[in-house]
This record gives C-alpha cells, sequence and structure tokens, in this order.
C-alpha cells in the first residue's frame, strides 16, 4: 500500500501512469498502416470470413477485422466521429444498416460495379449500403404434425388453429423488429397491428434463439415457428433427418421476408480506396458462392448459386420491397409489438 | 483467550492536522471520478422523451417495475436464506462432508448468471434431453414446470448469487466466536433461538452487505433475464437502446434503476441503523463445532450437496459434457490460450485497480464520518446496479468528448495531427470496470473495517501514528481477509463481465466472456460451453487460494 505522503512515491506513480498512457497511444495508434483496410464487423464468425482472406490473398490488401454487437460497434464509431480507425463497417440486419447511414456514420460508396452485383431492393437507395448476404425468415413446421397444405401466410398464423401451437422469439429480437417493419410498410399499421394481435390471441411460446425454436418444433413443444432459414441449414447439415421443414410463407401475396446482412464504407475513412475494393469484391460471384456455401444463407448477388442443403427447399419468391424499410419503420414496429402485447 | 464482542461505541474521532482534508479530498476525488458515468445517465432525464414515456406507460411500465420488484424479492429472499443457513451450519456443526463443503459453497461464485442459464435450459427445457425422456417413460403429456419464469430466474440467480450471502456470512459468525452465542446460552436459550436473537442480529451487516450485492446484480443483470424472457427494467433498457434506436430514452430508463440502486443500498445502511458492530480484539475464539450424528447430520449434509450439485456440479458436467463434444468436433476458438491470458490480465489490474479505491473511500469514511464522505461512498457503489452497456455508454461519451479535445490540444502544440488516445485503450474499459465493481469491493472491505474496533484508532494515534501509518500497521493487516474477498470478488466479476467488455475494449482485445457472447448470441451453446468452462476453471483459482489462504491465517 502506497503512503500518499510519501512524495518519492507519487513521482513514480505519476511516471508509472505517464509510461501506461503512452504506451496505449502506440497500441491505439497502430491501426491505419499504408493501405490496410480496417473492418468493424458484426457478423458472426467475425474475422474468420473465409471471403475475406480471399481477398487478402488475391489482391495482397491487409484487411483487420474488428468483431463486436451491432449497437456497440455502431456507438464506437460515433465516438470515434473523424478518428475512427474503421474503413468498412459489416453488419446484420437491414434496420441497423439504415440506422447507420441516416446517422452519418457511412459514405456514398460509388462503384457502378457494386451497384451491378446487387440488385436495386438489396442496396441503400441512397447509396452508402449493400447486402452481402440474404436471409429468409419463415415459417417452419414439424413435418410429422403439419402437412404444408395448412400453411399459407405469416397472416394466417393468427387463425385459431393454432392456438398453442406456435413458438416465436420475443419482440426484442431485430429480425422480428425488421419483419414488422417491412410488414407495416406494406400494409399499413392498423392491419399489421391486428395481424400481431391475432398472433398473441394464439398464446404463442416466446424462445430466444432460433435454434431452440427449431429444436423446440422438432420436440412437439410447438407445431409452427417463424426463424431465419439458415438456422434450419445449419442443423440440417448435421442431422438430415431433423424433422423440421421451412414453407415458403406469402408466395400467392408479398412474397417471403428477407432481412440483410451488409456493409458500407465509414464517412471517414481513411484507406476510402481499398475500402471500396474490397466491398467491390465481396459482392462479387466468386466472393458471394463463398457466403452461400459457408452459412447457408442466400447470396445477395444472383450469379452465385445456394447452398445444396438447401436448394432443396426450392426457388422462392422474395419479398422485393426494398429492405431500407426495416430501418424506417423500425421504431413504429418496436411500439406497436408492445401496444399489441407481443412480448 | 481473545474475547469478541460488539458493543456500542462512539465514533473514532477525526485526525488532526492535514491528513484531516487529505482523505476526504481523495473520496471525494474518487467519487466524482466514478460518478460520471452516473452523472452522463442522470442528465439524460434532462429531455424526456415525453412520448415514449407514455407509450411505455400504457405498455409495459408497471409490469417491468412489478417484475423488477418480484425479482428482487426473490433474489433477496433466496440468497439470504441459502446463504445464512449454508454458513450457520458449516461454521457451528461438525457433519460429513463439512472440510469439503466450507470451501466448496463458495465455487458457484465463478459461474456467470447467464452461463447457469443457459446451461439449466439446456438441460430442463421442453426439448432438452430430461423432459424428452420423462415424455418417452411417461407419455407426450409430461411437463416439468417451465424454466422461462420468475421462478426460473429467482432460482438462477439465487443458486449463483448466493455466495455473497455466504461468504460475508461464514466470515461474520466466525469473527463473532463463541462468546456472545455461550452467553445466550448461559441464560437459558435453546441454539436455535441463541443464533436468531444473538447471532444473526450481530451478523446483519454482513447479511445485509452480501444480500445487496445479489440484489443489485438481479437488477443489472441483462444475458439471464433475456435468455429466459423474463422482462425487467433492465431488459426494457436494451429493448428501447436496441429496438427504438433511443440512447437517451434507454438512458432515461436507467436513471430509474440508479434511482433503484440508490434506495437498495439506503435500505441496507438503514439496516445497520444507529448501532455500530465491531470487534474488539483481533479475533475471537471460534466456538468449538457441535457434532451431528445421525439424521441430523445426514440432513446437514444433503442440504450443503444439493445447493452445491444443483449450483455448481449441474451446470459445471453440462459444461464439461458440451465442451468435450466442441473439442471433438473441432468446433473450438484458435486463440484460447490468448483469450484466458487477456482475460486473466484485465481482471487482475481490474481488481487491483478497484480494492485501492475502496480503501480510500472506506477509510476516509472512517477517519472523517462526514456527510461528505458517507455521500461519497453512496454514490461511488450506484454503478453496480446498472447493465454493463449502460455504463459503457456512461464512459465512452465523456471519455471521447475528454479524447478529442486533448487531440485537438495536443495537435495545435505539436502542429501533428494525434489520433484518439483513450477511447479504445484500456483506460475505459479499465475505468468501466471500476464504476461498476467498486461497490463490491466496498461493501467487503467497509464492512471488515467496520468491524475493527475505533479504539485501536486512537491507540495508534495516541502512539503518534498518522492516519497513512495506521493505515499500513494497524487496519491493513486485520483488514487482509476483506480485502482479499474483496479482490478476489472484483476479480472474478471482471472475467464474468460482458457488456461493457464488448464495447469499450481496446483494437483486436478478445476475452472469453466475448467469446461465450458470440456463441451464445447464435445459440451454439456447445461452442460457447469451451469458453464458458474457462471463465469457470479460471475464477476457481483465485477464490480457491483465498480460502485455502484464509483457513491457514485462522485463529
Amino acid at each position: 500500500m502506497r503512503n500518499p505522503t510519501s512524495k518519492q512515491q507519487t513521482g513514480w506513480a505519476a511516471a508509472g501512469a505517464l509510461a501506461l498512457l503512452l504506451a496505449l497511444s502506440m497500441v491505439t495508434g497502430a491501426g491505419a498502416q499504408s493501405g490496410e483496410v480496417v473492418v468493424y464487423s458484426a457478423r458472426s464468425q467475425y474475422g474468420q470470413e473465409p471471403a475475406i482472406d480471399a481477398f487478402t490473398r488475391k489482391t495482397g490488401i491487409q484487411v483487420k477485422s474488428f468483431g463486436g454487437n451491432t449497437s456497440e460497434l455502431f456507438d464506437r464509431l460515433k465516438a470515434e466521429r473523424d478518428k475512427t480507425p474503421a474503413d468498412v463497417l459489416i453488419t446484420v440486419d437491414a434496420g441497423n444498416l439504415w440506422n447507420a447511414g441516416r446517422a452519418g456514420l457511412l459514405a456514398r460508396m460509388d462503384s457502378p460495379q457494386i451497384a451491378a452485383n446487387v440488385p436495386a431492393n438489396l442496396r441503400d437507395p441512397e447509396g452508402r449500403w449493400t447486402a452481402l448476404t440474404v436471409r429468409a425468415r419463415t415459417i417452419m413446421y414439424n413435418t410429422s404434425k403439419v402437412k404444408p397444405e395448412e400453411l399459407s401466410t405469416y397472416e394466417a398464423l393468427g387463425d385459431p388453429k393454432w392456438k398453442d401451437r406456435i413458438c416465436l422469439r420475443t419482440s426484442a429480437y431485430v429480425y422480428n423488429q425488421s419483419f414488422l417493419a417491412t410488414m407495416i410498410k406494406r400494409s399499413g399499421e392498423p392491419r399489421v397491428e391486428q395481424v400481431v394481435r391475432s398472433w398473441v390471441a394464439n398464446n404463442p411460446t416466446l424462445i430466444n434463439g432460433d435454434t431452440k425454436i427449431l429444436e423446440a418444433i422438432a420436440a412437439g413443444q410447438c407445431d409452427v415457428g417463424l426463424t431465419n432459414t439458415y438456422y434450419l441449414g445449419r442443423i440440417l447439415a448435421k442431422d438430415p433427418a431433423f424433422p423440421v421443414a421451412a414453407f415458403w410463407a406469402n408466395q400467392q401475396t408479398t412474397g417471403t421476408h428477407i432481412n440483410i446482412s451488409g456493409a458500407g464504407i465509414t464517412a471517414n475513412a481513411r484507406n476510402r480506396a481499398n475500402a471500396v475494393k474490397l466491398l467491390e469484391y465481396l459482392t462479387s460471384p466468386e466472393a458471394q458462392q463463398s457466403f452461400a456455401d459457408s452459412n447457408f444463407e442466400y447470396p445477395a448477388n444472383p450469379q452465385a448459386s445456394v447452398n445444396p442443403v438447401i436448394a432443396r427447399w426450392g426457388k422462392f419468391k422474395q419479398d422485393d420491397i426494398n429492405v431500407a424499410a426495416a430501418g424506417e419503420f423500425q421504431a413504429a414496429a418496436t411500439k406497436l409489438a408492445d401496444r399489441a402485447g407481443y412480448k | 483467550m481473545l474475547s469478541a464482542a460488539a458493543d456500542r461505541v462512539v465514533r473514532p474521532r477525526p485526525a488532526a492536522g492535514r491528513l484531516t482534508r487529505v482523505w476526504p479530498a481523495a473520496a471525494l476525488l474518487v467519487a466524482a471520478i466514478v460518478a460520471v458515468p452516473n452523472v452522463v445517465v442522470l442528465s439524460s432525464l434532462a429531455t424526456p422523451n415525453v412520448e415514449l414515456w407514455l407509450h411505455l406507460w400504457r405498455t409495459q411500465l408497471v409490469e417491468l417495475a412489478l417484475n423488477t420488484l418480484a425479482l428482487l424479492a426473490g433474489v433477496g429472499a433466496g440468497t439470504l436464506v441459502v446463504g445464512t443457513v449454508l454458513a450457520w451450519l458449516v461454521v457451528n456443526y461438525h457433519f460429513p462432508g463439512r472440510g469439503i463443503f466450507e470451501w466448496a459453497l463458495i465455487l458457484p461464485l465463478a459461474i456467470p448468471a447467464y452461463v447457469i442459464g443457459f446451461t439449466f435450459l439446456g438441460i430442463f427445457e421442453f426439448s432438452g434431453p430430461l423432459q424428452t425422456a420423462l415424455r418417452r417413460w411417461l407419455g407426450a403429456g409430461a411437463r416439468l414446470p417451465e424454466l422461462r419464469s420468475w421462478g426460473g430466474v429467482t432460482l438462477m440467480m439465487t443458486l449463483v448469487f448466493y455466495p455473497y450471502v455466504y461468504l460475508l456470512a461464514r466470515a461474520a459468525f466466525r469473527a463473532q466466536g463463541s462468546a456472545a452465542l455461550e452467553t445466550a446460552r448461559s441464560l437459558g436459550r435453546s441454539r436455535l433461538r441463541a443464533f436468531l436473537e444473538v447471532t444473526l442480529p450481530l451478523a446483519r451487516p454482513s447479511l445485509a452487505a452480501g444480500v445487496a450485492l445479489a440484489m443489485m446484480e438481479a437488477l443489472g443483470d441483462f444475458g439471464t433475464v433475456a435468455t429466459f424472457g423474463y422482462r425487467t427494467l433492465t431488459e426494457g433498457i436494451y429493448r428501447v437502446w436496441y429496438g427504438m434506436f433511443d440512447r437517451v430514452a434507454a438512458a432515461q430508463l436507467a436513471s430509474v434503476l440508479l434511482l433503484c440502486a440508490g434506495a437498495l443500498l439506503a435500505l441496507e445502511r438503514g439496516s445497520r441503523g444507529q448501532q455500530r458492530f465491531t470487534q474488539r480484539e483481533r479475533r475471537g475464539a471460534e466456538a468449538a463445532p457441535v457434532v451431528l450424528r445421525g439424521a441430523r447430520a445426514a440432513a446437514a449434509t444433503v442440504t450443503c450437496a444439493a445447493v452445491l450439485a444443483l449450483a455448481f456440479l449441474l451446470p459445471v458436467g453440462q459444461l464439461a459434457l458440451w465442451s468435450a463434444r466442441a473439442w471433438a468436433e473441432g468446433r473450438v476458438a484458435r486463440d484460447l490460450g490468448a483469450l484466458l491470458a487477456n482475460t486473466l490480465g484485465l481482471a487482475a489490474v481490474a481488481a487491483v485497480l478497484t480494492c485501492l479505491l475502496a480503501v480510500v473511500l472506506a477509510y476516509a469514511g472512517r477517519l472523517h464520518p462526514s456527510r461528505a464522505t458517507r455521500w461519497s461512498a453512496r454514490f461511488a457503489s450506484l454503478g453496480y446496479a446498472l447493465p454493463g452497456a449502460v455504463i459503457a455508454v456512461g464512459v465512452l461519451i465523456p471519455l471521447s468528448a475528454l479524447d478529442h479535445w486533448m487531440g485537438a490540444t495536443l495537435a495545435r502544440l505539436t502542429g501533428r495531427p494525434v489520433g484518439l488516445l483513450l477511447t479504445g485503450s484500456a483506460v475505459g474499459l479499465l475505468f468501466a470496470y471500476a464504476v461498476r465493481f467498486l461497490a463490491v469491493s466496498l461493501q467487503s472491505v467497509d464492512a471488515s473495517l467496520t468491524r475493527i474496533a475505533p479504539s485501536l484508532d486512537d491507540a495508534a494515534r495516541s502512539l503518534g501514528a498518522g492516519a497513512g501509518r495506521t493505515l499500513r500497521r494497524v487496519h491493513l493487516p486485520l483488514l487482509r481477509g476483506g480485502l482479499a474477498v474483496a479482490t478476489v470478488l472484483v476479480f472474478v466479476e471482471t472475467m464474468k463481465e460482458m457488456p461493457a467488455t464488448l464495447l469499450l475494449r481496446p483494437f483486436g482485445l478478445n476475452t472469453l466472456a466475448m467469446e461465450v457472447w458470440e456463441r451464445t448470441n447464435e445459440a451454439l451453446w456447445q461452442e460457447a460451453a469451451v469458453p464458458a468452462l474457462a471463465i469457470v476453471l479460471a475464477g476457481l483459482v483465485p477464490v480457491i487460494v483465498v480460502i485455502r489462504w484464509s483457513s491457514a491465517t485462522r485463529g
């Protein structure tokens, strides 16, 4: 224990603190080497994206990835402002990308190549972000208890015949918020509130985790549920006999709801040119193939083909509304769920 | 034989001279710095989002508040009963296994609440192995009570937070020694009545401190309540923040949490009342444990074994099983060693730093018991009840402002552009840990400091020792136990901490908790098991060291 009256020891402590600060500044200043692209990534398995490794092999441009949760990377970018080391933000959920764009964290990409690689409804109308992969959220059912003919639309899950048979994530889950947000853009708040109320009336079991919902459906805790399809892809790759199948919802109407993981270039990127090159590569057919193969997601670039495990669910009609709606109506969707008693 | 007794005594007189000002000033400074994130959070109240509050009021605020209160009540009662009963058993009785239980019952402390949560769900949920087997034997209708409920969350938190009460209660019971109890017995009280009427009231400050810690943990927890779908105020904060992208409104909700934490601490202090609890001599003689036989011995053993099995063996066993499977399939992080090193390093620095701050605060309060020092300590403790992410933002905002200002100033002075020095360095993270865990170390240090008789201060001072010298030569040796407990608690807490680490950690610095978060986020519980098990095992080492050390120096 230090005696506070001893001046000598105080001096040592001050010198130590100074040395620590200097060391820290060296560590934190080490980010921006010449040409290196720094990525803030909230995609799962961050830093281990095979497509990014392939980019480095191909171009010789080094990429340094820093992983974190979406909102936290967002707050970090905001705090760092013009001094951020990040050149690229990769994140999941269109609502998050929309929000980063609105907060001024992203700059326009201005790349005709990206625009050619990715369909317009999967890109920011203002050109600040693009999808990397597409994630479909649809109805999952227990194959021994439900016939696909019994299913049709998301809205129809409000039918009383599904009482006590549905498993859902909570409304706090970002993919559910974005799901409701795009529904609001399509059909307006009153109609969506009515739908959500009808789901709630069916007394859904709320389970935190798409994989957990799929397991619950398989075990018979519920018969149907809503999840992203790649979770089922992961399970089926290991256990082809898993008794759950995906039903493409709303094929006769608006199409199945999709969300994205995507990327944009930060407003204060130091290596903008290389960052653009990275995103151009990540949306190219070659990289898209690697995305599709590594996580059972759908490629954002239609030229790449889907993984065989999920190809057996067939082609489906995607909701072609611009995914930016997920951000525009996210707050409205959250409040709507609260009002409708969807917890 | 040394004697120990609790008695009413006069407060230590303020020390004379220069040092009277130095300690309170240091305490105020510490409290002011640590309070910065709280102030940032509270300042959000200046611009209330009326529309949002109305929405929350109409849709969920009452439910969130009631759920939070119910959880606090449940966890408070649960940890109090479990912790006190276990401590009483191991201190006062001899029964088979007691020697092991005495230290083993502290082990659940090393398990993060969110980890015990997902292991229990993995075992007991509908699609888990147990219920699946039950359905096979008893038919499709067979069901266990739903874990995703108030009862489930309360059980999880009681199981991992009771060691706070147990640790402090055990220390208090032991410090009391036999004198008080024997006096009561000689006056014709039964053992139970003597316990209820003498031992318990004397141990009240320690019990209250332990329960307050457990309740504040419960208040700030997000991981467990989110996994169990149990909606509390903290869960509401995250919903508002992430779902409505409204950080200000989230901070406003967090101020409500701060007020709850303040109320909790006030209650805890209030429970001490006007009484001072001190220990006259260095340590009281320990009561010789009563040897239990037959059914009573079996009951004691079974009680301890049941708690240990549920709170430690079962979750760790499940983690080990999952880890083995993940390991066999090669689904393990490549850099586990680096993760472990980062985790341990951060936790060690945070633990030492936080305990130093706690000693300053507690000691200033002892030397100079004024309103200012009392409030310094209280205000500095509030951070414990705040969710880590809220603290992180409360740290990030002022830190980055300071950083941008420093950068601009330095650039002007040197003529060269200067990057960010603090944001994204370990400074912010350590600061956040100190804010969050100061309460833990302060409770422990303060509780043991309170038990040292003020007459010792007077004696030291009458012999010409100053405050610093008295601290070093008299108090610190007596505080060793309390300090060791405080350091280990903060160390283990820091290792388990997730949200603040996530937001503030230096570029590229990964920890075990980060790895757990990343995997559980995707519900990959088997993969999460390896780093989770590493956290538990790494936490066990210091816990066991302290236990061994404290039993070695006993008596």
